[in-house]
C-alpha cells in the first residue's frame, strides 16, 4: 500500500450549453513518502484538474468518479466530509500562482497561522512560533511574520506561500507550477527547497509543470498526461532516454536545451476536444507514427518495463517502438 | 518640475502592447502616442534638473554630431546601440513634491551598447528587471533615451522628432510577448494585419492590400490564408494568434524586428514552430531579429549572438555557442548552471546565487555584481569593469569583469 493511491479518477465538468466536457480520463497513480514525480503536458490535459480533484477543491459543476486512497482510506468515499480532514492535514497544495494570492492586508505570520488553528495543529503563541520557524525552513527569517506580502519579494512570496502550504505538516504536498512565473535564479532557489523538503522531511512531491527541464532536474519519474490520460510513466531517464509514447518524445524534442545542437521542432497540430468522444488514440492526430489501429483502437496503458507504462500500440509490434536516442 | 511633466515620465514605462508599433498617432494608438511625446518633454526638463543629468549632458554633445557623420546606410549595421542609458523617475508622490524630496531615478539601461546585421539575430537574456525590455522600448522610441545613440543604417534615431521617426517606424516592429492580449478582439486577422498598411499609406486599394494580407499571412505559416483572414483572435489558439501578430509585422516590410519574449506565453509543443518562423525570416537575409528572452536554452538554439544583461548593463556578449559552452563572466555561468538540463542524467549542481537582482535605484559601485559573486575580491567594490574581449581563440566574446 502507497501513501497515496489515485485509482481510476475521472472528471466531467457540465458545460453551459449540457454537455459534458470529459476533463480527465481514468488517471491512476501511486506515490510514497520521499518520492518525487512530476505531472507533465500541455495546457488542458488535466493535470491541475487532476490534483484539484485529489484535493477535493473541484468547482460545482464537476462529477468525480474513482477512488482517492490516503494510508488506505478512500477520502473521496463521502465527499467534502471525509476529504476535509485531510485537506492541509494530510495532502497540502501550492496553487498555481500562489504567491500572488497571498491575503495584502494580513501579515504573512497570520496567514500561516490561520490554517494551524483551523485543523487545531497549534494554538495562540506556539502557532506563531511554528510560523516562523516554517519561514526559516523556507529561507525566510523568522522575524518576517510581521511583515505584509508587499514588503517581499515574487521568490520570498512563493517560500511564503510553500511555508503556508506546509503548515499542519502534511505528508503529500501538490505542487501547481510553482516556479513558472520565476526567473531561473530564483526558480533554481524554489526547487531546491521543494527537493530539500523531500528528502529531508520525507514529504511526497507531485510536481505539476508543463516545463519538462524542470521535471527532468526534481523529479525521479513522472507522468505524461495528454488529452485527460496518463499516456506514459515512468523514471524519468526512461522518459528521456528510451520514450515508449511518441507524445512523450515529441515534447521532449520539442524542448530546446542548452547544449542541445539538434532541430527543435514543434508537434504539428493541437490538442483534441474533450466534450465529444475520441475514436482510437487521442494522439493519433498529430503522431508521427501513427498506423491503421491506432484510428480505431484506443490503447491502454500498460507495464512496458520495470515501473514503466505506455499507452501505445507501438509497444505491440516488437523493436518499432526504439527511438532514435535509445539506439545511440 | 510641474506635475503634468512628472506624470509623463512615468506612463511610458509600460508600453503600448498592441500589434504594428508603427502606429504612432494612428486611430488606436492614439494615447500611446501622447504619452510618448509626454515622456520626451518630461525626460528632458527632468535631466536638467536632476541628479542623474551630468551623465545625460555628455553624450548630448556626442548625439549633435551624429547626424552630420552618419555614413550613408550602405555599409552601416542594421543597428548599432551606443552606450544606451535609458532612466525613468519614481514617483515621488504629492508630499515627497511638496516637500522637495529629492527625486530618485532607476537606471533601466545603463550603458548598453551592440549591433545586429541584417540576417542575425540577437538575443538579449537576463533576468526580470534587468533592462532587456527597456532596451528594447528605447530602441523603438516608446521611452526616450537619456544619453547614448541608436543608429538604424547608420541614422541616429534617439533625437528625431515623432514626425521624422514616422517613416522609420515602418523598417522597426515589436512582437509582443502575449498574443492573447496584443491583438485587438474586436479586429477579424485581416483587419489587425490591414491596420498598419493603411497607418503608412501602404497599398493603393483594397484588392492590393488584400494579396499583401495574404501574402504576409502564408510568410507567417497561417495556411490556407482564406481560413484565417476573416477570423476573429478568440477563435485562434495561442500559437495562431502570435502567427497573425507576426503576420501584421510582416506588411510593412520591416528591416529590424524587435520580439519580446515571443514564446512564453504558448505550449511548449508550439514554441519551436515559432522560434522556426523567426529563424527562417531572418535567413531571408533582409531583416535583422532582436529577441528578449529569460530562457537561455532558447536563444542558445535559436540567436546567433548572445548579450547577458545583469542591472542594465551587457556583462557578457559573443556568438551564442561560446557564451554558452564558454562562459567568462561569474553571473553568466551562474546563470547557466541554473537552467534546467532536458536529460536527468546532467544533474550538475546548480550554482544557486542568493538573493534577487538589487534594485536599481541602488546600483553597487564597482562592479554591479560583486554583492552577489561568488568570486569578487576586495578590488571589485570599486573598479567599475568594461566589456572587453576575453580570449585571443574568440575575438567576438567580450566580458565586463576584472578577473578575466
Amino acid at each position: 500500500m502507497s501513501l497515496l493511491e489515485v485509482r481510476d479518477v475521472h472528471v466531467w465538468f457540465d458545460l453551459p450549453d449540457g454537455s459534458q466536457l470529459h476533463a480527465v480520463q481514468g488517471v491512476s497513480f501511486d506515490i510514497d513518502p520521499g518520492d518525487r514525480m512530476g505531472l507533465v503536458g500541455e495546457s488542458g490535459c488535466g493535470k491541475t484538474t487532476t490534483i484539484l480533484a485529489v484535493m477535493g477543491l473541484l468547482p460545482a459543476n464537476a462529477t468525480l468518479a474513482g477512488e482517492v486512497r490516503f494510508n488506505g482510506e478512500n477520502i473521496l468515499e463521502g465527499g467534502e466530509d471525509t476529504v476535509r480532514p485531510h485537506r492541509w492535514k494530510d495532502i497540502s497544495m501550492i496553487f498555481q500562482g500562489a504567491m500572488n494570492a497571498l491575503n495584502p492586508v494580513k501579515t504573512v505570520g497570520t496567514q500561516i497561522v490561520e490554517p494551524m488553528e483551523l485543523h487545531d495543529v497549534a494554538e495562540g503563541n506556539a502557532a506563531k512560533r511554528a510560523a516562523g520557524e516554517l519561514l526559516e525552513l523556507v529561507g525566510i527569517p523568522a522575524k518576517a511574520t510581521d511583515r505584509y506580502p508587499h514588503e517581499f519579494s515574487g521568490g520570498m512570496r512563493q517560500r511564503a506561500a510553500i511555508a503556508m502550504a506546509l503548515a499542519c505538516q502534511p505528508k503529500v504536498l501538490l505542487a501547481d507550477e510553482p516556479t513558472t512565473a520565476l526567473d531561473v535564479m530564483v526558480q533554481a532557489q524554489i526547487l531546491e527547497l521543494l527537493v530539500g523538503l523531500a528528502q529531508d522531511l520525507g514529504l511526497a512531491l507531485i510536481l505539476v509543470t508543463h516545463d519538462l527541464p524542470v521535471v527532468a532536474q526534481v523529479c525521479e519519474r513522472a507522468a505524461v498526461m495528454y488529452a485527460g490520460e496518463i499516456v506514459e510513466k515512468g523514471p524519468m531517464e526512461e522518459l528521456f532516454h528510451a520514450p515508449r509514447h511518441p507524445y512523450t518524445r515529441l515534447l521532449f524534442a520539442a524542448t530546446p536545451d542548452l547544449y542541445g545542437d539538434e532541430q527543435v521542432m514543434s508537434i504539428p497540430g493541437a490538442p483534441p476536444r474533450l466534450d465529444r468522444e475520441i475514436v482510437g488514440c487521442p494522439f493519433q492526430p498529430r503522431c508521427d507514427s501513427s498506423f491503421d489501429r491506432c484510428k480505431v483502437e484506443a490503447p491502454m496503458l500498460r507495464a512496458v518495463g520495470v515501473s514503466h507504462d505506455a499507452a501505445c500500440h507501438l509497444n505491440d509490434r516488437a523493436g518499432v517502438a526504439t527511438t532514435a536516442q535509445e539506439l545511440s | 518640475m510641474s506635475r503634468e511633466e512628472q506624470s509623463g515620465v512615468e506612463t511610458p514605462a509600460e508600453g503600448t502592447g498592441r500589434v504594428g508599433a508603427g502606429g504612432d498617432g494612428g486611430p488606436a494608438d492614439g494615447g500611446a502616442a501622447t504619452g510618448i511625446t509626454g515622456a520626451g518633454t518630461g525626460t528632458d526638463a527632468a535631466i536638467a534638473e536632476g541628479g542623474g543629468g551630468t551623465a545625460g549632458a555628455e553624450t548630448a554633445t556626442a548625439t549633435v554630431e551624429a547626424p552630420g557623420t552618419a555614413p550613408d546606410g550602405t555599409k552601416a549595421p542594421l543597428l548599432e546601440v551606443r552606450n544606451l542609458v535609458t532612466k525613468y523617475a519614481i514617483h515621488r508622490g504629492l508630499v515627497g513634491t511638496i516637500r522637495r524630496k529629492p527625486q530618485q531615478w532607476v537606471s533601466a539601461v545603463d550603458g548598453v551598447s551592440f549591433t545586429l546585421d541584417r540576417g542575425e539575430m540577437v538575443a538579449l537574456v537576463g533576468e526580470s528587471g534587468c533592462g532587456k525590455t527597456s532596451t528594447a522600448q528605447t530602441m523603438l522610441r516608446m521611452v526616450d533615451a537619456v544619453s547614448g545613440s541608436i543608429l538604424v543604417n547608420g541614422q541616429d534615431i534617439t533625437t528625431l522628432e515623432h514626425k521624422e521617426m514616422r517613416p522609420l517606424r515602418r523598417q522597426i516592429q515589436m512582437i509582443y510577448q502575449d498574443p492573447y492580449e496584443s491583438l485587438d478582439p474586436r479586429f477579424r486577422v485581416g483587419q489587425t494585419i490591414e491596420e498598419p498598411m493603411l497607418i503608412h499609406g501602404v497599398g493603393k486599394d483594397d484588392n492590393e492590400r488584400h494579396e499583401i494580407i495574404v501574402r504576409a499571412l502564408l510568410r507567417a505559416e497561417l495556411t490556407p490564408p482564406e481560413l484565417y483572414i476573416d477570423r476573429y483572435p478568440h477563435e485562434l489558439s495561442g500559437g495562431q494568434r502570435q502567427r497573425a501578430a507576426i503576420a501584421a509585422s510582416l506588411v510593412l516590410d520591416p528591416e529590424l524586428l524587435v520580439a519580446d519574449e515571443p514564446v512564453s506565453m504558448l505550449d511548449v509543443s508550439v514554441r519551436a514552430g515559432i522560434l522556426t518562423l523567426l529563424d527562417g525570416l531572418r535567413r531571408t537575409g533582409k531583416m535583422g531579429i532582436v529577441m528578449i528572452t529569460h530562457d537561455l536554452s532558447t536563444a542558445a538554439h535559436f540567436a546567433d549572438r548572445i548579450a547577458v544583461m545583469y542591472l542594465g548593463r551587457i556583462v557578457e556578449q559573443g556568438p551564442a555557442k561560446q557564451v554558452v559552452r564558454n562562459p567568462q563572466h561569474p553571473y553568466t555561468k551562474a546563470l547557466l548552471s541554473v537552467v534546467p538540463k532536458r536529460d536527468p542524467r546532467d544533474r550538475t549542481v546548480p550554482q544557486i546565487l542568493q538573493g534577487e537582482t538589487p534594485n536599481p535605484i541602488n546600483v553597487p559601485p564597482g562592479c554591479r555584481f560583486h554583492p552577489r559573486c561568488p568570486v569578487a575580491e576586495p578590488r571589485c567594490r570599486t573598479i567599475d569593469p568594461e566589456l572587453h574581449v576575453v580570449a585571443a581563440a574568440e575575438p567576438e566574446h567580450e566580458a565586463a569583469c576584472i578577473l578575466v
